[in-house]
């Protein structure tokens, strides 16, 4: 399993060489979204709006963080499941965006996209919501502030930890439940 | 009639909100511990580092553990020869958390269920209150991440299914649910009781101390059968494989209905916040 550290915007030469299991130290700016702003994202794509952000080579981070005490950028800023964004990403995907980050499984219409549109998958590790922040160095709110810890946000990392739990190859990190053992 | 203020309980309470949502559990850091010690697999042992990391950092920076405050949780004893005085109990109990939530720099998940507009403070709180004998008043307080909660489910089996029935439901559950809910998890499964009932028993054991053994030794037996069923799926600390998939199994019995076998499995993620005070 490989290091790699790279940095946003990510192209097609940063994917392709991404097997399962890699370990990537992401730089640059990520951006935060979960299920309302996903929401909102594609209320303004079907009405042939602008984005907030250019999802050209971006990478989009399933996070809602904790309010910013005083003295940091952000507060804890873990990632939240996956699944829940299941339903939007192959249209990102399609249009540029080129990495999610999250926690949890994908469903098949995304890892097709992936495999299509050359994407990656990383997993952040669930739960250590406060060490992650450690990596972000700065955080803006550019869209739907109204959304609180939902709202979109550009946020600056620096070597950001990620395991690629899908590769653009069909590739894939998380082990099948043993159920023959079990029961 | 002892007397309590309505002051202390919200003060006891916002203390309370902030100190579970910073400071990990003794008995949850010792069995995260304990797994790191047990883990062979080099991915497992450098998520449970992590999570110890996390665990340090939070409590010297006072920032949250996990982003996901949770919705809070609470079971709330009140003795019969007490007397809350100046007000409302359940009334203090929210202020306590809409306290607690907002000095804590703590992350207000609570929502309206269809328009998803944000209550902006963290409450409503879910209250659970019990009455019992004594001059007491103990509160104890969980903050539920959703993304386990999600996880959790409710099913009325057949009497005729019985204890195989319930095992293959539960494994099924916590396999289906593989890497979403944070593993390693705490499995609470309430039995018996009616649809409802059962899923309080379920998150009434996760209330319990993770070291703990079950008073009945049936049903302790029960409990370690399961655990470690459910560690032999191989799941691992955030579904990269390992030998720990759950920190423990919690089974909370009460009798049902003639027809009936409900059952409830609540999943709790590692980030396993739990606190508790007596007034
Ligand atoms: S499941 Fe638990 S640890 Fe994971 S993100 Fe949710 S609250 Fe945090």
């Amino acid at each position: 399993m490989a290091e790699y550290t790279l940095t946003t915007p990510l192209t097609d030469v940063d994917t392709i060489q991404l097997k399962a299991g890699d370990v990537v130290f992401l730089n640059g700016i990520i951006y935060s979204a979960r299920d309302a702003a996903h929401k909102k994202l594609f209320e303004l794509l079907d009405s042939g709006k602008e984005l907030p952000f250019d999802l050209e080579g971006s990478a989009i981070y399933y996070v809602g963080p904790s309010p910013a005490p005083p003295g940091r950028p952000i507060g804890s800023a873990g990632p939240t499941t996956s699944y829940r964004m299941d339903s939007f990403a192959p249209r990102l995907h399609s249009l540029g965006m080129k990495a999610s980050i999250g926690k949890g499984k994908r469903s098949d219409e995304v890892k097709a996209a992936m495999k299509e549109f050359k994407g990656v998958y990383f997993g952040a590790t669930g739960g250590a919501g406060a060490l992650l922040s450690n990596s972000i160095v700065e955080s803006t709110v550019i869209a739907f502030d109204e959304l609180g810890p939902e709202a979109v946000r550009a946020m600056k990392v620096k070597d950001f930890p990620l395991l690629v739990i899908n590769d653009c190859h069909g590739g894939e990190l998380y082990v099948k439940p043993k159920l023959d053992t079990a029961e | 009639m002892k007397e309590i203020q309505v002051m202390d309980v919200m003060e006891a309470v916002g203390k309370m909100c902030i100190k579970a949502n910073t400071e990990l559990p003794q008995d949850v850091r010792n069995k995260l511990e304990q797994a790191m010690a047990e883990e062979t697999s080099s991915s497992a042992k450098e998520v449970l580092r992590q999570l110890l990391e996390n665990a340090d950092l939070a409590m010297e920076t006072k920032l949250p553990l996990c982003q996901d405050c949770g919705l809070a949780v609470f079971f709330v004893e009140v003795g019969d020869d007490i007397k809350v005085v100046g007000g409302n109990l359940r009334e203090a109990i929210n202020e306590g958390v809409r306290k607690g939530y907002a000095e804590g720099y703590l992350r207000k998940s609570a929502c309206d269920p269809l328009t998803r507009v944000n209550t902006g403070d963290g409450t409503p709180a879910v209250v659970h209150f019990d009455l019992v004998p004594g001059d007491k008043l103990k509160i104890v307080f969980m903050p539920k991440g959703g993304g386990a909660e999600n996880m959790s489910r409710v099913t009325m089996l057949a009497p005729a299914q019985g204890w195989e029935g319930i095992k293959n439901f539960v494994i099924n559950r916590v396999a289906e649910a593989g890497p979403n809910p944070c593993p390693p998890t705490v499995i609470g499964i309430g039995i018996g009781g009616t649809f409802e009932h059962s899923a309080k028993l379920a998150k009434k054991s996760l209330m319990r101390n993770l070291e703990d053994t079950h008073s009945d030794p049936e049903i302790a037996a029960r409990e370690k059968e399961l655990e470690e069923a459910l560690n032999a799926l191989g799941i691992g600390p955030m579904g990269l494989g390992g030998k720990t998939t759950v920190l423990g199994v919690k089974i909370n019995m009460e009798p049902c209905h003639l027809a009936s076998l409900p059952l409830a499995v609540n999943v709790q993620c590692h980030s396993q916040r739990h606190e508790e005070v007596v007034l």
